[in-house]
């Protein structure tokens, strides 16, 4: 019994019809030859773990099937902020600024 | 290897759709089409079961529905209103009907780049063809008639028997006539779109139609079920 507000659908709708789809804001390289290990390693396995303001990828899965970013507190669940691909998001932790 | 020639194909204009019916010509005996709810034999059940009932059921069987993706230019919207006889609708969540019985079409926004169009089943093909004649630019258009079917509810419990299956606010404040939501229904999908205050038509995957018809009878008993033809 959780709303999510969809930024497509321009309405809350229920958790169920959701997928939530790990890390937001995971640009693949541009030039994946020119990558060292190092940098291929982390854009394909290493994603943040942290505790309190965390920026993720959803889509609504039911509904109208687009993906968009969420910005989500990892310990109280509450969502901070709902925005579109391609957009940045205002909230943030101190840690990022 | 070397033995192998290739042989190069004579020229054929690429067929971009075809026609999903049968031309009764080539086969003979007419085929008659069999909705997924064929086997409910729901026109016997229309004739001998309950004229009355809370919630009032039924298949609208073998309808045309073509998936439209595109994100319209000002001319494609043009063009698309000359093909439908009516605009996309753009809003989220909204949709438009025009005309009654085989003439009736119905256009259901689904995502901001994606809409259901919703004609009879023989117009289908007509319609397709004429947007791959007609539209120009970047867009797709698909004939899902064979993947879905559409059930018609209605009654004064009607709003009872759909809040037991999802999770959508029905609220006529909240969802007026005309608005359209695809959504978890039953554990499954539907698209569903309010017709009128007491009706509602659901668009469901074929495979799911005859698994809805159980689950909408067990929802519907306590208010007593009645099958229209």
């Amino acid at each position: 019994m959780f709303h999510i507000y969809c930024p497509h659908c321009c309405e809350y709708r229920e958790e169920e019809e959701f997928h939530a789809s790990g890390q937001a804001h995971i640009p693949r390289p541009l030039d994946p030859d020119a990558c060292t290990d190092q940098e291929w390693g982390e854009y394909m396995y290493f994603r943040k773990n942290p505790r309190g303001i965390h920026h993720e990828l959803w889509v609504h899965a039911a509904g109208c099937r687009k993906f968009f970013n969420i910005t989500r507190d990892t310990q109280t669940y509450e969502i901070k902020e709902v925005y579109k691909i391609g957009e940045q998001p205002s909230v943030v932790a101190n840690s990022d600024q | 290897m070397s033995d192998v020639t290739l042989e190069t194909p004579e020229e054929q204009p690429i067929k971009l759709v075809e026609n999903q019916l049968p031309d009764d010509n080539t086969v003979g005996d007419k085929v008659v089409g069999e909705s997924p709810l064929h086997h409910a034999d729901l026109d016997s059940i229309a004739q001998k079961g309950p004229q009355e009932g809370g919630v009032y059921f039924r298949e609208q069987k073998l309808m045309g529905m073509l998936t439209l993706r595109c994100v319209p230019s000002a001319a494609q919207q043009k063009t698309i209103k000359s093909l439908l006889g009516v605009a996309l609708p753009m809003e989220p969540l909204t949709s438009v009907t025009k005309g009654e019985g085989e003439e009736a079409i119905s256009v259901r926004w689904i995502s901001p780049d994606e809409w259901l169009i919703i004609v009879a089943g023989d117009k289908a093909f007509e319609l397709e063809s004429r947007f791959h004649e007609k539209l120009k630019g970047h867009f797709s258009i698909v004939n899902v008639s064979g993947g879905s079917t559409i059930f018609e509810v209605s009654g004064d419990h009607v709003v009872d028997m759909l809040k037991k299956s999802t999770a959508v606010d029905f609220h006529i404040s909240e969802f007026p006539v005309g608005k359209v939501v695809s959504t978890v229904f039953a554990k499954s999908g539907a698209v569903i779109c309010r017709i009128g205050e007491k009706h509602f038509e659901l668009v469901v995957r074929r495979s799911f139609a005859d698994y809805l018809w159980l689950w909408i009878q067990d929802a519907s008993r306590e208010y007593g079920l009645a099958v229209k033809a």
